[in-house]
């Protein structure tokens, strides 16, 4: 690793980086780094609690208690100026701004009022047995295979199809919401290749999606039907409804989907943890827990300042934006006994890989729940998991996760 | 210093003290005080950092928020009038004893 002198600041109020700061010249987005962040985290993680990442000019922390510090500070680290590299105080945004992602209080608390009715855990009750149905269903046709896609066969097809249901969106063409997906947390990096690669091949997924958030094309008692009914209560427009039907789905199913692939992934990797699991099912929740904070789905994103500022002892003008590596602190040994071990024993509650503070994620709940049905699922009824090759990682600049795993199941004897 | 009381359901008690702006569920939280799971880490969605706050500390809490009022009617345990999401508490000033009572089950 190089350390460079400190440049030169035009722009700031501060010099960037402020003397006595690190500054790396470390591409957190670099495919070397993708393919395993960890040692990079770590070497982040003792240059200091925050570095400058002179690439980009941005700082960064990794460590627990700053990554916290700043998602529960929603008045100092904000949102309104994008959770990406592009600062929408002063740059054109690749999208219309979203109104519960993008956006600070009180606009954000009267959105997300809406997505914590819809979404809260007395609405997802009703879901459970046809999530259930349906978790036993594809685990069954797995088991009737043998030899199958770990990824394809079941993290990528229940959330697209219980979480499409869910939503309400049309049957065909579901495939078009994963590209779209990965194109939103592309974006949350810089406009490098992989960025300009993925807009290029989106293809018809912006249509569809557009088309699929409008009212007509929803069934009338999913998340995107209530998101109008809303509208028509006067709790937001009807603009912005057909706008968080595009984030419900843009933010729901690629990230649930990795994370249920990370978790195939791991329990393949680790026989021992899923002979834990397989012996007690119940534990699916606590496993999911475990995978979100030891093999994170969302591994960073940025905050924006909104006044001149202290970080960690650190002066920090306003609109600086600061990177935030959730995945980073979820590996801290400074919170976790040993970090790097994958323990489904492990009370990994407390992990940010959903965020933290007003912003954490607004389908954490639904996302746990197809993550612990499917598990338990998979769990009650497979005996073994065998890995028969390398999993096929996929590249993104902000989510982490697979798209292929080929495995042989072996059913329980009963 | 203000004294946080938490009291289990089986009636165990621990005290701890405060600074004046702390969270009720993460104090419990960093004290791993059990029967608070606070699954959602604080974001509001989970209802599973429900206490019942005792009358002389209730009053002086900010009021349920809308927000709140929504979770609170996920709690696993009955609600009752002294019904709050720990997440939701931050001590204020001029308290100096507060005691929650923690539910026996979050969900």
């Amino acid at each position: 690793m190089k350390f460079q002198q400190q440049p030169e600041s035009r722009s700031h109020s501060y010099p960037v980086p402020v003397e006595g700061v690190t500054s790396l010249d470390f591409d957190p987005y670099a495919s070397e780094v993708l393919r395993d962040p960890y040692p990079h985290y770590e070497m982040m993680r003792e240059a200091g609690p925050i570095v400058w990442l002179e690439k980009y000019g941005v700082y960064a922390v990794t460590r627990y208690d700053s990554v916290r510090n700043v998602l529960t500070d929603p008045e100092t680290y904000c949102s309104s100026a994008g959770v990406g590299l592009t600062n929408f105080h002063t740059e054109e945004p690749w999208r219309q701004p979203s109104i519960i992602l993008e956006v600070d209080p009180p606009e954000h608390t009267k959105t997300r009022a809406v997505f914590t009715r819809i979404l809260s855990p007395r609405a997802l009750k009703k879901l459970t047995s046809t999530f259930e149905a349906q978790a036993e269903l594809m685990v069954d046709r797995m088991i009737e295979k043998g030899v199958c896609d770990g990824v394809k066969d079941l993290a990528d097809a229940f959330p697209i199809k219980v979480f499409g249901d869910a939503v309400g969106v049309p049957k065909d063409g579901r495939e078009h919401l994963l590209p779209y997906g990965d194109m939103v947390f592309n974006a949350f990096g810089p406009a490098n290749d992989r960025f300009k690669e993925c807009l290029a091949n989106l293809g018809p997924a912006t249509e569809w999606i557009t088309k699929a958030c409008q009212r007509e094309n929803l069934t009338p008692d999913g998340f995107g039907a209530e998101l109008y009914a809303a509208a028509d209560a006067g709790e937001i427009s009807h603009e912005d409804a057909g706008m968080l039907v595009r984030t419900t789905l843009s933010a729901g199913l690629d990230t649930t989907i990795f994370t249920m692939g990370n978790a195939l992934v791991n329990l393949g990797r680790n026989p021992d943890q899923w002979a834990v699991l397989r012996d007690d099912p119940k534990r699916a929740r606590a496993t999911i827990e475990e995978v979100l904070r030891y093999d994170s789905t969302f591994h960073s994103f940025y905050r924006t300042t909104t006044k001149e500022t202290e970080l960690e002892g650190v002066p920090l003008a306003r609109e600086q934006k600061v990177l935030v590596f959730v995945a980073s602190a979820n590996r801290d040994p400074r919170h976790w006994v040993e970090p790097d071990r994958f323990d489904v024993l492990r009370k990994a509650t407390g992990n940010m890989g959903f965020g933290a503070g007003i912003h954490g994620c607004a389908g954490q709940m639904i996302a746990r729940m197809e993550g612990e049905i499917a598990l338990r699922t998979l769990a009650s009824k497979v005996e073994s998991i065998e890995l028969l090759g390398e999993p096929i990682l996929h590249f993104n600049n902000t989510v982490r996760g697979y798209t292929s795993m080929p495995v042989r199941v072996t059913a329980k004897n009963h | 210093m203000p004294t946080i009381t938490y009291e289990l359901a089986d009636g165990t008690r621990t005290d701890i003290q405060v600074d004046v702006g702390a969270n009720v569920m993460r104090t419990a939280i960093d004290a791993d005080i059990p029967g608070i799971v606070a699954e959602c880490g604080g974001a509001a969605m989970c209802a599973t950092c429900h206490v019942y706050l005792e009358k002389d500390s209730a009053s002086a809490f900010t009021t349920i928020s809308d927000v709140e009022e929504e979770m609170l009617e996920c709690v696993a345990e009955d609600r009752q009038p002294e019904s709050r999401l720990s997440c939701q508490l931050y001590v204020p000033e001029g308290i100096e004893k507060i005691i929650v009572r923690i539910p026996e089950t979050q969900g």
